[in-house]
C-alpha cells in the first residue's frame, strides 16, 4: 500500500527523536556560576565547619549563595549571580591563604539522571561567555639560539674536562664556532665533541690565526627542536593555566608553531598575559674568583639596583628547569621568599657545586626572554620586525654557608606578588622557547550576555516567522513541516551537545540560517505534490511521487552546501568554525527531519486512506 | 498556472547582471574592500560610556597620549565607542585606552579588545582567498560529475557573479569585511548553488522527458515549475535573516547583510545567470543522453 511505513521505521525515528530530546535537554539547565576551592598542600584539608564559616562570611558580604558542597579535598560554592564570582573569590582567598587554590568555575546544573547518561549542555564560546583568547607564536629563531647557547656551554665543559684549550666561542644563526690556538687542538676537540653532540654537522672554516671548528645544527635537529619546543610549551602553558584556576580553559596547538589559549570568564588580561606568556626562569651561578680567566666571566646587574654589578661564572650550576616544587612564604622580617625543591638531578648538581665551594658567593639570576615588536617602513609598506633579547638580573648574591641539597629558599624579591608569580612559574615549568602574542581578544562579560540574549531572540523570532509562513502557505502540510522544523532544532542542539561542539555567536547565526533553509526540503516536496495533484494524479500517488521525485534534488543541493561548510571549517578559526559546524550538522539533521520525519507524520495521519482532496 | 517568460527577458536580465558586475568590479578596483581587523592586523578596542561622549574630544584625548592614528567611531549606539589603532600592539592596550578615556564623571567600561598580528592577518587573508577558490572549484567538480560540464560552467559563473556582487557592495559602501562576512559568503556559495541545482535538476528532467528541442521553452517550463519553491525558500531564508539583522546585534550585522545580499543575488542568478548561460553554451539534448539513468523509483514495501 502506498504511503505506509513498516513498523521498524516508525520505531527507528522514534528512538532517534527520544535520544535527541534527552541529549538536548541539559541545555535547559544553564551552568551555575561557582567558586571552587581546593587545597594544594597536604595536611590542610577542608572540612564542613570551615566551609560553613566561609559561606557565612560570603553571606555577610551580601553574596547570594545557591548551595555549597564538600568533595573530599575540594569544595564548590554555587552562586546566584555571575557578577559576584570575583568578589566571592577575593573574600575566600583572603580567608584561606596560600595553601588553597580558589578558582572561578561554571558548575554543571544538569540533573543527575541526565548526567548519568553523560548528557551535557553545549559549551559556550568566548564571544558568548566573555573571556580572553590568545594566539601565541613560538619564536623558533630564539629557541634555536637558546639551544645553541646551552650546547656551547656543554661543549666548553667537555673541552675543559679533556684539557683542550679553546680561545673563543661565537654563535651565529645555527652555527657555533670555536677557535683554537692550532690545528692539533682543533682536531682533538673535534674528535671528542663530534661523538658527544650528534645533532650537529661539523666543518673547519679557515680563519686568520689559529684554527676554527664550526658546528651547525642539522635540519632534522631543527625540526625535532621545533616539535619539542611547541609540545613542551603546550605542557607548560597548560600547567600555568591550571594554576590560574580557570574553568574549562583551552590550550591547543595550531599549525606548526602556534598555540591557542582560551580562558573563559577571565577578565584581567594583564595578569593572564603575565602568567601565560612569561618566559621567566632562574639560574644559579657561582661568583667569579679574582683569578678566574676573563672568558669564563659574565657581568650582571642587580635587578633592584641598576648600578650594582657582580662578576659571575659563565657556567650555570642549575636552572629553574630542575625545580620540582616552589611556594611563596615570608621570612621572620615578613619579607617575601620562595621555597624551592629541586629534583634528583638538580639536587645532586647543586650539592656537588656547593660542597666544594663553601665560603664563595652564589647568585640567583632571574632571566626573561623578551620580544620587542616594532614597525618599520620598508619599500613604502609597514613591516613588523621582531627582536628577541634576554634580560638577566641578579636577584640575590649570598655566601654559601654549607653544602646545599635539593631544598633551599631564595630571597631578594621585590614584592610578595612577584614571589607568588615566580613560585607559580617555577612550579609549572619554564617555556622551552620564547613566545609572543600574535593575536589577542578580550570579550567583556556584558557583551557575552548581550550576545546570548540577542542570539536567542533571533532564533525565536526567526523560527516563529518561518512557522507562520509555512502555515499560511501549506496549511495542514505546513503543520507537518513545522513539527519537522521544531524537531530539527532539537536534533541539531542534541548533536552539538553530543559532539561537544562549542556554541558561538556565528554558530547561533548558523542555527538561524539553518532554520530558514531547513524547510527547503519540505517546500520542494510539497510543491511537487501540489504539481502532481494539479496534473490530476490521485492524492496518495501524488504524495508518494512528491517525496520520491524531490529526493535527488534535495540530496544534490545539500551535499554541495555540506562541501562548502567543510571547507569553511578547515580555514575558519574560533567563531567561524562554530558557524561551519552548526551549518553542516543542520544540513544533516534537516535532511533527516524533512524527509523521514515529515513523511512518517504524513503516513501516520493520512497515509493509505482513500482521500479525494488534501489541504496543501 | 500562468507561465512567465523568463528566457524571453534574458537579455535585459543579462544587461542588468553585467552592469552590476562591472560596478562591483569597479568598486573593488578603485575603492577596495574595507578589510577588517582579522585580515589587516591591528588593534581594536570597544568601550561603553554611560552617556554618549563627543567623538572629537575622545580623538583629542587619544592623540594627546600618543595614539595619533586612532580611528574613533560609534558602534551601534551613540555611547558605544569603537577605537581602531593601526599601531602595533603594546601590552594591555585595551586597559590603556580605557584609562585614557576614563577621566571624568562619564564612566567607561571595556567591552572588548582585540589585537591581531600583521603576520596572522596576512596568512588568514591568503587562506581565505584560497578557501573561496577551493569552494568554487569543489562545487564545480561536483556539478560536472553529477550533471555535465556545461552545467558546471553555468553554476560556476553564476556563483562568481553572486560573490563579486556582494564583495562589490561591501566595497562600495565601505562595510567592514571580516571573517564572519567571509563565512557568510561561503554560506552564500552553498545557498546559491542549492538554488541553481534545483533549477538544473528540473531542466535535466524536462529535457529527458520532452520531445521538443526548443531549449528556451523547456527552460522556461522548468523555471516556472520551480518558481514557487524558489520563492518559498528564499522567502523563509530572508525572513530569518531579517530577524538576525534586526535582533542579532552589531557583531553579526555585516554577516547578515552579506547573507541577505547573497540570497537575493543567488535567487536572481540561479534563474537568469545559471539557466540562461546554458543557452549561451548551447546545451543540447545529446549532452544529457549518454549520462546514466537515474536510479529506478522503487516502490516502498508496505
Amino acid at each position: 500500500m502506498l504511503n505506509r511505513y513498516p513498523l521498524w521505521k516508525y520505531l527507528l525515528i522514534l528512538i532517534v527523536l527520544i535520544v535527541g530530546v534527552i541529549y538536548a535537554l541539559p541545555n535547559l539547565y544553564p551552568a551555575d556560576p561557582a567558586v571552587q576551592i581546593s587545597s594544594t598542600a597536604s595536611g590542610s584539608a577542608l572540612d564542613q565547619e570551615r566551609l560553613d564559616r566561609l559561606t557565612q562570611a560570603l553571606r555577610d558580604e551580601g553574596i547570594d549563595i545557591k548551595s555549597s558542597e564538600l568533595n573530599g579535598n575540594s569544595a564548590l560554592i554555587r552562586l546566584e549571580e555571575a557578577g559576584q564570582q570575583i568578589p566571592a573569590r577575593d573574600i575566600i582567598d583572603q580567608r584561606l591563604g596560600d595553601d588553597y587554590t580558589v578558582a572561578l568555575n561554571l558548575a554543571d546544573a544538569t540533573p543527575d539522571w541526565l548526567a548519568a547518561l553523560s548528557a551535557t549542555p553545549m559549551k559556550l564560546g568566548l564571544d558568548l561567555q566573555g573571556g580572553i583568547h590568545f594566539l601565541l607564536q613560538v619564536d623558533m629563531q630564539a629557541a634555536i639560539q637558546q639551544r645553541l647557547e646551552a650546547n656551547a656551554s656543554a661543549v666548553r665543559d667537555t673541552l675543559r674536562e679533556e684539557r683542550i684549550r679553546y680561545r673563543d666561542t661565537t654563535i651565529n644563526d645555527r652555527t657555533i664556532t670555536f677557535q683554537f690556538a692550532n690545528e692539533q687542538e682543533r682536531n682533538a676537540a673535534r674528535e671528542v665533541i663530534s661523538g658527544q653532540f650528534p645533532d650537529f654537522e661539523y666543518s673547519t672554516p679557515d680563519i686568520q690565526s689559529g684554527a676554527a671548528l664550526a658546528m651547525t645544527f642539522t635540519e632534522q635537529a631543527v625540526q625535532d627542536l621545533q616539535d619539542y619546543a611547541v609540545n613542551q610549551n603546550l605542557t607548560t602553558i597548560r600547567n600555568r593555566v591550571n594554576e590560574l584556576g580557570v574553568s574549562e580553559p583551552l590550550v591547543q596547538r595550531q599549525g606548526p608553531d602556534r598555540i591557542v589559549v582560551e580562558l573563559p570568564g577571565v577578565q584581567d588580561t594583564a595578569a593572564a598575559k603575565r602568567i601565560v606568556g612569561s618566559t621567566a626562569n632562574l639560574e644559579f651561578r657561582l661568583e667569579a674568583r679574582p683569578d678566574t680567566p676573563e672568558r669564563e666571566i659574565e657581568t650582571f646587574h642587580f635587578r633592584n639596583n641598576e648600578n650594582r654589578t657582580a662578576d659571575l661564572m659563565r657556567d650555570v650550576i642549575v636552572t629553574g628547569d630542575h625545580v620540582s616544587s616552589a611556594s611563596r612564604s615570608f621570612d621572620q622580617n615578613n619579607r617575601p621568599q620562595v621555597n624551592i625543591s629541586l629534583d634528583g638531578t638538580g639536587g645532586s648538581m647543586m650539592n656537588r657545586a656547593t660542597r666544594s665551594n663553601i665560603g664563595r658567593n652564589m647568585a640567583v639570576v632571574f632571566i626573561e626572554h623578551k620580544t620587542r615588536t616594532y614597525t618599520v617602513m620598508e619599500d613604502g609598506k609597514q613591516v613588523e620586525k621582531r627582536d628577541t633579547y634576554t634580560k638577566r638580573g641578579i636577584i640575590s648574591l649570598a655566601t654559601i654557608q654549607s653544602a646545599l641539597s635539593n631544598r633551599f629558599r631564595i630571597t631578594g624579591l621585590d614584592s610578595s606578588a612577584e614571589a607568588a608569580d615566580l613560585a607559580l612559574l617555577l612550579r609549572s615549568g619554564s617555556l622551552a622557547a620564547p613566545i609572543y602574542f600574535a593575536q589577542e581578544r578580550t570579550i567583556g562579560p556584558s557583551l557575552g550576555a548581550q550576545n546570548i540574549n540577542q542570539g536567542i531572540m533571533s532564533v525565536v523570532v526567526g523560527l516563529l516567522l518561518v512557522v507562520l509562513f509555512m502555515l499560511a502557505r501549506y496549511k495542514a502540510f505546513g503543520i507537518v513541516a513545522n513539527v519537522a522544523l521544531g524537531l530539527n532544532l532539537v536534533l541539531l542542539v542534541a548533536a552539538m551537545s553530543m559532539l561537544g561542539a562549542t556554541l558561538t555567536l556565528p554558530g547561533i547565526a548558523g542555527i538561524v540560517l539553518t532554520l530558514g533553509m531547513a524547510v527547503d526540503a519540505n517546500v520542494l516536496i510539497f510543491e511537487r505534490i501540489r504539481e502532481e495533484i494539479r496534473a490530476k494524479m490521485p492524492v496518495q500517488q501524488a504524495i508518494h511521487a512528491g517525496f520520491e521525485r524531490a529526493f535527488t534534488s534535495i540530496v544534490d543541493a545539500n551535499i554541495t552546501t555540506l562541501l562548502v561548510a567543510v571547507i569553511l571549517f578547515s580555514i575558519g578559526t574560533g567563531p567561524v568554525k562554530g558557524f561551519a559546524v552548526t551549518l553542516s550538522l543542520g544540513i544533516l539533521t534537516s535532511m533527516f527531519t524533512a524527509i523521514m520525519v515529515s513523511r512518517a507524520l504524513i503516513n501516520l495521519t493520512i497515509g493509505g486512506r482513500p482521500l479525494k482532496k488534501i489541504w496543501i | 498556472m500562468r507561465q512567465l517568460d523568463f528566457m524571453g527577458k534574458r537579455r535585459i536580465a543579462f544587461a542588468v547582471s553585467v552592469l552590476l558586475t562591472v560596478i562591483a568590479i569597479g568598486a573593488l578596483a578603485f575603492k577596495g574592500l574595507n578589510l577588517g581587523l582579522d585580515f589587516t592586523g591591528g588593534t581594536l578596542v570597544e568601550v561603553r560610556y554611560e552617556q554618549a561622549p563627543e567623538l572629537d574630544e575622545l580623538r583629542g584625548k587619544l592623540e594627546a597620549q600618543g595614539f595619533e592614528d586612532a580611528q574613533v567611531q560609534t558602534f551601534g549606539t551613540a555611547s558605544d565607542i569603537l577605537v581602531r589603532l593601526q599601531k602595533t600592539f603594546d601590552n594591555d592596550v585595551g586597559q590603556q585606552v580605557v584609562d585614557i578615556l576614563n577621566s571624568d564623571a562619564n564612566q567607561v567600561n571595556l567591552v572588548r579588545a582585540e589585537f591581531v598580528g600583521a603576520q596572522v592577518g596576512d596568512q588568514l587573508r591568503d587562506q581565505s582567498g584560497m578557501g573561496m577558490l577551493l569552494a568554487l572549484a569543489v562545487v564545480m567538480v561536483y556539478v560536472a560529475f553529477r550533471f555535465q560540464y556545461k552545467f558546471a560552467l553555468g553554476a560556476l559563473i553564476s556563483l562568481g557573479h553572486d560573490v563579486v556582487i556582494i564583495l562589490g557592495i561591501f566595497a562600495l559602501f565601505g562595510l567592514d569585511f571580516d571573517l564572519t562576512v567571509l563565512a557568510a559568503i561561503l554560506a552564500v556559495i552553498g545557498y546559491s548553488l542549492n538554488d541553481t541545482i534545483i533549477v538544473y535538476d528540473r531542466i535535466r528532467e524536462n529535457i529527458r522527458k520532452s520531445q521538443i528541442d526548443d531549449m528556451p521553452k523547456i527552460f522556461n517550463e522548468a523555471i516556472n515549475q520551480t518558481l514557487a519553491r524558489t520563492m518559498a525558500t528564499s522567502g523563509t531564508t530572508l525572513l530569518v535573516l531579517l530577524a538576525l539583522f534586526f535582533l542579532g546585534g552589531d557583531m553579526i550585522h555585516n554577516f547578515s547583510i552579506a547573507l541577505i545580499l547573497g540570497v537575493v543575488a543567488g535567487t536572481f542568478s540561479s534563474v537568469y545567470v545559471a539557466a540562461a548561460l546554458l543557452l549561451v553554451v548551447k546545451l543540447e539534448r545529446q549532452d544529457l543522453i549518454p549520462t546514466q539513468k537515474e536510479g529506478d523509483e522503487e516502490e516502498e514495501l508496505p
